[in-house]
């Protein structure tokens, strides 16, 4: 394992048990993450949902997750929960205008429309507007 | 009528040339570099053909469908693919479907915006792709057309004719949208943030069909294109054809100009080019790939064909307040080589853009339509009526 900082994009589900607790500090204090807050949604009594874009060495994100599941806190992360079907995709750029992190751009040389899913953060938006539905996410929201 | 344009090299010509495997063909994109190394007059000696390519939403599409007699037989006066219902006030087993006839019983924009999951673009899309759809059939029911009711699970196979048939395609140019408004709004431009927030465009620039013949002096009835991954024909002038508008003194159009109708089909397509699409907040569609090629006739069809996206340029339309409202009024110009810089200046301020049909495609069209005329000898369609158009008042050196 190398020893270069990585970032990595997470939803953090926060159940009603442990929506208050002084968890997320340790993250910096304990583990050396330097965080960043994406989005944040609070439901009321129900859960907590916050998106974070994590930056640390490979075992520093690693134990982090862990000490962060150990808190009973469910993670998701975001890279995983966002899928394009590339042989639907047809690069027409309909999504580029709804993206507000850079995990979408147009490549100037190819003409292709770029996914990167390190840097999405999975708000569901780019699938709303897919004119083709060549994209598949699970998004901040609750699902009901 | 056409109007006296010097012909140099005729289409008969250029198919002589193809068929003996002599002509030099190029796609649009080749031949701005090459305008620029040899000059007009040299690119005019140089090159037979440039072919063009486009991908994008086309409203104004739809099929003509023949599902032949059934046992006993029907006259139909309603009937549905995927309960998409067709037109069937055509003959007794003919109908025409509509790229945006929108399923039955979908939600449209009661929760806006709406998804329109499925549509008559979606059909076209699977019969070509080969895939089964739930044929239906209503009748009234005649002495020698008895029968009141069909239902079968059919695919393309089992129509006895499906012919693709757009009234209007390939518009030659368009708007750049903006929206002024102070919500977010969902339209066939694509989502438009309040405030200028973003600017969306959709043609595909220097590769885009007939912004490489401003005036359709190649272009006519007859004229066979690439449509859908097969051989096509343009058919007449689309709807909402007009050559009147503002052009540059370059001569290529600035605002939505000339359009055409296409058939082809659906049979030989491929479903790669031929793609069913739900537009949030506005309804169903078809995207289209067309490709057509141009015969450099003459010296002024080098210079058009070598125009670059830095010399095309498009007006601005606020689709928040003016364009529903039916209010003519452009917040500016912009060349396609800012638009896809990624952002523009409109009213002092800095807007994101992003384009709704696919460049990538329109290359890959280009590309294809090359690989036609020199591979498989695809010769060029010489058109037997022309469209209306005006005169080129410029002087190409
Ligand atoms: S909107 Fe869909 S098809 Fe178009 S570029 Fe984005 S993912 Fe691809
Ligand atoms: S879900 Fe789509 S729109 Fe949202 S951040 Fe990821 S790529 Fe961008």
């Amino acid at each position: 394992m190398t020893n270069k900082n990585i970032k990595k994009n997470v939803l953090l589900i926060f159940s009603k048990e442990v929506m208050y607790k002084p968890i997320i500090y340790r993250l910096a204090a304990d583990f050396k993450i330097i965080f960043n807050v994406l989005e944040a949604k609070i439901f009321p009594r129900q859960e907590g949902r916050l998106i974070l874009q994590l930056e640390g060495t490979q075992v520093q994100i690693k134990q982090a997750l862990e000490y962060l599941k150990k808190e009973g806190v469910k993670i998701e992360i975001l890279a995983e929960k966002i899928k394009r079907d590339e042989n639907s995709c047809v690069h027409c750029g309909a999504c580029l205008a709804v993206c507000r992190s850079d995990a979408l751009y147009l490549d100037k040389e190819t003409s292709k429309v770029v996914f990167c899913a390190e840097k999405c953060v999975a708000c569901g938006l780019c699938e709303l507007v897919c004119p083709v539905k060549a994209v598949m996410t699970a998004s901040i929201e609750m699902e009901v | 009528m056409q109007q006296d344009i010097g012909v140099k090299r005729s289409i008969e010509e250029i198919n002589q040339k193809i068929k003996q495997g002599k002509a030099v063909v190029v796609t649009a994109e080749e031949m701005v570099d090459i305008v620029k190394e040899d000059g007009v007059k040299g690119a005019f000696k140089k090159v037979d053909v440039v072919t063009t390519g486009t991908f994008g939403v086309m409203c104004s599409s739809g099929a003509f469908i023949n599902f032949g007699h059934t046992r006993p037989k029907i006259k139909a006066s309603k009937v549905w693919f995927n309960d998409v219902e067709a037109y069937a006030g055509v003959a007794a087993v003919d109908c025409y479907l509509g790229a945006t006839q929108v399923q039955e019983d979908d939600p449209l924009n009661k929760v806006h915006p709406g998804r329109f999951k499925y549509g008559g673009g979606h059909v076209i899309e699977d019969l070509i792709a080969g895939r089964q759809v739930r044929f239906r059939a209503k009748a009234y029911g005649t002495d020698c057309y008895p029968s009141k009711e069909y239902e079968s699970i059919i695919t393309i196979n089992d129509l006895r004719d499906a012919f693709l048939y757009n009234p209007r395609n390939a518009y030659q140019n368009y708007n750049c949208a903006v929206n002024l408004s102070k919500k977010t709004i969902y339209t066939y431009m694509g989502v438009l943030r309040p405030n200028l927030g973003n600017a969306t465009y959709s043609t595909s620039g220097q590769l885009s069909p007939l912004l490489n013949d401003p005036f359709y002096w190649t272009i006519g009835v007859g004229t066979k294109i690439f449509l859908g991954g097969s051989i096509g024909v343009v058919t007449w002038r689309g709807t909402q054809h007009n050559p009147d508008v503002l052009r540059g003194e370059n001569g290529i159009v600035k605002e939505g100009a000339g359009t055409i109708a296409v058939t082809g089909d659906m049979k030989q397509m491929s479903s790669r080019y031929i793609r069913g699409v739900s537009m949030l907040g506005y309804g169903c569609s078809m995207m289209v790939g067309i490709g057509i090629p141009i015969p450099i006739i003459n010296e002024e069809m080098a210079y058009f064909t070598g125009q670059s996206d830095a010399d095309i340029f498009c007006q601005v339309v606020d689709y928040g307040i003016d364009y529903p409202n039916a209010i003519d009024r452009s917040l500016g110009e912009v060349s396609y080589q800012e638009l896809k810089s990624g952002k523009i200046k409109i009213m002092g301020k800095e807007v994101p853009t992003s384009p709704l049909s696919s460049y990538f495609m329109a290359k890959e069209i280009a590309g294809n339509l090359k690989d036609w005329i020199l591979r498989h000898k695809f010769t060029l369609g010489v058109p037997q009526v022309y469209f209306p158009t005006v005169e080129f008042k410029g002087v190409v050196e």
